[in-house]
C-alpha cells in the first residue's frame, strides 16, 4: 500500500459561528444607556474547543515544519528552533527602549556585533539594523541614494533595473518618486550594451541581485559596476539571494555601494505572516554618514547609541529596529560561524544543481545550465497536453509538496522557480523529483483538476482577486 | 487554436488595431489574453492624453501576472472602454469585441502601414 498524502479536513463550524444565538441580554443589571441591546458576537465555547479549533487550523496548513517548501526567490529554509526560543527569553523581551544605556550594555553589545558581522558578510563598511523589513531596507537604501546625489548637487531621477528584478525593486524606487527604467537581459544576465545605453546624467542607481532571479551568477558584475559608477550612479544590491554566496564572495567585493539583508531569508528569522521582520542596510565607507541614526558604537568598553552621523537621512523606524528579530539573526550567525555560513551557501548551491539535474531533461531549462541556489524551468512543453505550469504546481500539493514559485521571473514563459535550500536531505530532493516526473506522465485530466487531497481544492483565484473575503464580518456580508 | 481575425492589424506586443477613418480602436489579442490568464483588473488609459507609439498607457492585471499596456500608435486617446472597470473579464471573453481598450485618433498613416498583418502576426505567435 502506498502512503498517500492527505490533509486534514474541518467538517465543523468556524469558531466565530459557535456563539449562542439566543443569549439573553434583557436581564442586564446595567443602566439602560450603557446596557447592550444585542448579545456580543463572540464564540461561546469551552477552552478545549478553542484549543481544538486552532490545532485543526494548524493541521490544515502547510509550512516548512510540515514538509518540503521549494519556493524560489524566497529562500524558505528551515529555521532552527533555538533561535525562536532565544527570542522569547524574558531577558530579551522585557527590555524597554527608554532604559538607560548603562543598563542594557549586553543588548547593545549584541547589536554592535551584529552590525559588524553583517558588514563583514556583505563586505560593507557599516550597517544599520533599523529597517523593519527587506522592502523598508530597499527604501532606506534608496533614500540614501537620493540624499547622496542631493548633497553632490545632482538631481538624478532615474533608477535602472534589469527585467529579472524582484518586484519590490521598482516598487521601492517608484514609492520614492523615481522614474524606473527597465533594461532587457541577454542570456539571462545584465546586457552590458543595454546598460551602457540606459545610464546617464539622470541615473541615480542601478539595482541588482546577484545571483539573479534565474539563479544565474552575474559574471560581468564588475563591468556593471564600472558602467554605473562611470555615469555617476550608485550600485544597489538586493540581498534576497545572499544565501547562495555567503562566505564565497560579497557585494562589497563586487563593488556595490549599498545593500539590504533579508534576515528572514538567509538568517533564520520568521518568514511571512507580515512580520515582525528586519531588513538591515549596509553601505560603503563613503556613504556611512548617510545611514539612519542611531547606530550602535563602542567607546573603550562602553556601548552607546550614536546619533551624530553628519548626512543622516534620519530615522526610518521607531527606536532601534525589531530587536527580537535581530537577536535571532545574531544567534544564528554565531551558531553557524564563518565556516558554517559558507557551508550553507555551498550546500544550497549543491542541492539546487542536484535537483536541477534530475528535472532538466523533463522540462525545458532556459539559459545556461549551472545555477546557484535556485533554478528556473519553463513549463512551455505542458501546453501540448493542454496543461499549464499552474496545474503542475497544484498537483504537487497532492503529493505533499509545497509548489515552487510560478510565473516568476516574468522573462521565462510558464516559469517554475525552484529553490530547495541547504537544509533539505538528498532523500527529500529525490522524492520531490520523483513526484514531479510522475505528474508529467499522468493523465492530464487528473492534473488539471488538482489538488484532490488537500483541505481546500483548487481555489477560484479570479474571485479571490476581485472579491477577497479577508475577515469573518466580510464573509457574513 | 487562438483567434486572429483577418481584418485587423497587429503589433509584436500582442495588441490589435482596427482602423476606421481617422480613428483606431485597440485592444489585446486572443493570444495575449490566453497567456495572461483570468484578468482581474485593468488600469485604463486617460481620455484626452496625447501618446506616442510605445508609450505605457495602462496596466492589465491577471491572476498570474501584471502587464503594461503600450500604445500601438501615436495620437490622442479619444475614447476609453469604461466597461472594463467593472468587468475586466471582457478581455478574456471577447478580446476583439467587448474587450476593446481605447480608441486613438492617429496622426501618422505610416505607423498604421507598419503594423503587422494577420499573417505576419500569426508567425509571431507560432
Amino acid at each position: 500500500m502506498s502512503l498517500e498524502f492527505r490533509q486534514a479536513r474541518y467538517p465543523r463550524h468556524l469558531l466565530m459561528e459557535e456563539h449562542a444565538e439566543e443569549r439573553d441580554v434583557k436581564d442586564n443589571p446595567l443602566p439602560d444607556n450603557i446596557a447592550r441591546k444585542e448579545a456580543p458576537r463572540i464564540p461561546d465555547v469551552p477552552e478545549y474547543e478553542v484549543a481544538r479549533h486552532f490545532t485543526r487550523l494548524s493541521q490544515m496548513n502547510y509550512g516548512v515544519d510540515t514538509g518540503f517548501y521549494p519556493l524560489g526567490s524566497c529562500t524558505m529554509k528551515y529555521n532552527p528552533k533555538f533561535t525562536e526560543m532565544l527570542g522569547k527569553e524574558s531577558k530579551a523581551t522585557e527590555l524597554h527602549p527608554y532604559q538607560p544605556e548603562e543598563g542594557i550594555q549586553g543588548s547593545l553589545q549584541i547589536m554592535y556585533e551584529l552590525q559588524k558581522m553583517l558588514a563583514e558578510i556583505g563586505g560593507m563598511a557599516q550597517v544599520t539594523l533599523q529597517p523593519a523589513a527587506g522592502a523598508q531596507g530597499e527604501m532606506t537604501g534608496l533614500m540614501i541614494v537620493h540624499q547622496y546625489h542631493m548633497n553632490n548637487g545632482n538631481e538624478r531621477n532615474e533608477v535602472i533595473l534589469p527585467d529579472t528584478s524582484h518586484g519590490t525593486n521598482p516598487a521601492s524606487a517608484a514609492m520614492l518618486g523615481y522614474k524606473t527604467v527597465e533594461i532587457p537581459s541577454k542570456d539571462g544576465c545584465v546586457d552590458l550594451k543595454a546598460l551602457e545605453q540606459a545610464v546617464g546624467e539622470k541615473t541615480a542607481a542601478f539595482m541588482l541581485t546577484n545571483p539573479n532571479t534565474l539563479g544565474l551568477f552575474e559574471e560581468d558584475v564588475k563591468e556593471v559596476a564600472d558602467i554605473v559608477h562611470e555615469a555617476g550612479g550608485l550600485l544597489y544590491y538586493d540581498g534576497a539571494n545572499l544565501n547562495a554566496i555567503m562566505g564565497k564572495t560579497n557585494p562589497g567585493a563586487m563593488n556595490f555601494d549599498i545593500m539590504h539583508f533579508n534576515l528572514h531569508k538567509t538568517f533564520s528569522t520568521p518568514h511571512g505572516g507580515g512580520g515582525p521582520g528586519a531588513g538591515p542596510v549596509g553601505v560603503t565607507e563613503e556613504l556611512r554618514s548617510y545611514l539612519p541614526v542611531p547606530i550602535v558604537e563602542k567607546n573603550h568598553d562602553k556601548y552607546y547609541f550614536d546619533h551624530s552621523l553628519e548626512n543622516s537621512i534620519g530615522r526610518v523606524k521607531g527606536f532601534y529596529g525589531n530587536w527580537l528579530v535581530l537577536l535571532k539573526t545574531y544567534a544564528y550567525i554565531k551558531f553557524k560561524g564563518k565556516d558554517g555560513l559558507t557551508e550553507a551557501a555551498e550546500r544550497a548551491v549543491l542541492n539546487s544543481n542536484y535537483l536541477r539535474k534530475l528535472l532538466e531533461e523533463h522540462l525545458e531549462l532556459p539559459y545556461k545550465s549551472l545555477r546557484k541556489h535556485e533554478f528556473v524551468l519553463s513549463g512551455k512543453k505542458l501546453k501540448d497536453k493542454g496543461l499549464r505550469t499552474m496545474d503542475l504546481a497544484k498537483r504537487l500539493l497532492d503529493h505533499g509538496y509545497h509548489a515552487p514559485t510560478i510565473y516568476f521571473p516574468l522573462i521565462v514563459d510558464e516559469a517554475l522557480m525552484i529553490e530547495p535550500t541547504e537544509t533539505e536531505r538528498k532523500e527529500t530532493l529525490d522524492g520531490f523529483a520523483e513526484a514531479f516526473i510522475n505528474i508529467l506522465n499522468e493523465d492530464p485530466e487528473i492534473v488539471k483538476n488538482a489538488p484532490h487531497n488537500t483541505t481546500v481544492r483548487r481555489v477560484d483565484e479570479t474571485k479571490a482577486a476581485k472579491k477577497p473575503i479577508l475577515s469573518y464580518s466580510m464573509r457574513e456580508k | 487554436m487562438v483567434e486572429v481575425p483577418k481584418d485587423l492589424k497587429y503589433t509584436a506586443e500582442h495588441e490589435w488595431v482596427k482602423v476606421k477613418g481617422s480613428e483606431a480602436t485597440y485592444g489585446i489579442t486572443d493570444y495575449a489574453q490566453e497567456e495572461l490568464g483570468d484578468i482581474v483588473y485593468v488600469e485604463l488609459p486617460e481620455e484626452g492624453d496625447e501618446v506616442e507609439k510605445g508609450d505605457m498607457i495602462g496596466v492589465v492585471e491577471s491572476v498570474k501576472t501584471v502587464s503594461d499596456l503600450f500604445s500601438p500608435i501615436s495620437g490622442a486617446i479619444v475614447k476609453v472602454n469604461y466597461d472594463l472597470e467593472d468587468a475586466p473579464e471582457l478581455i478574456n471573453e471577447e478580446p476583439y469585441d467587448g474587450g476593446w481598450i481605447a480608441v486613438i485618433e492617429y496622426e501618422d498613416e505610416d505607423e498604421i502601414d507598419k503594423l503587422l498583418s494577420e499573417e505576419e502576426y500569426k508567425k509571431e505567435i507560432e
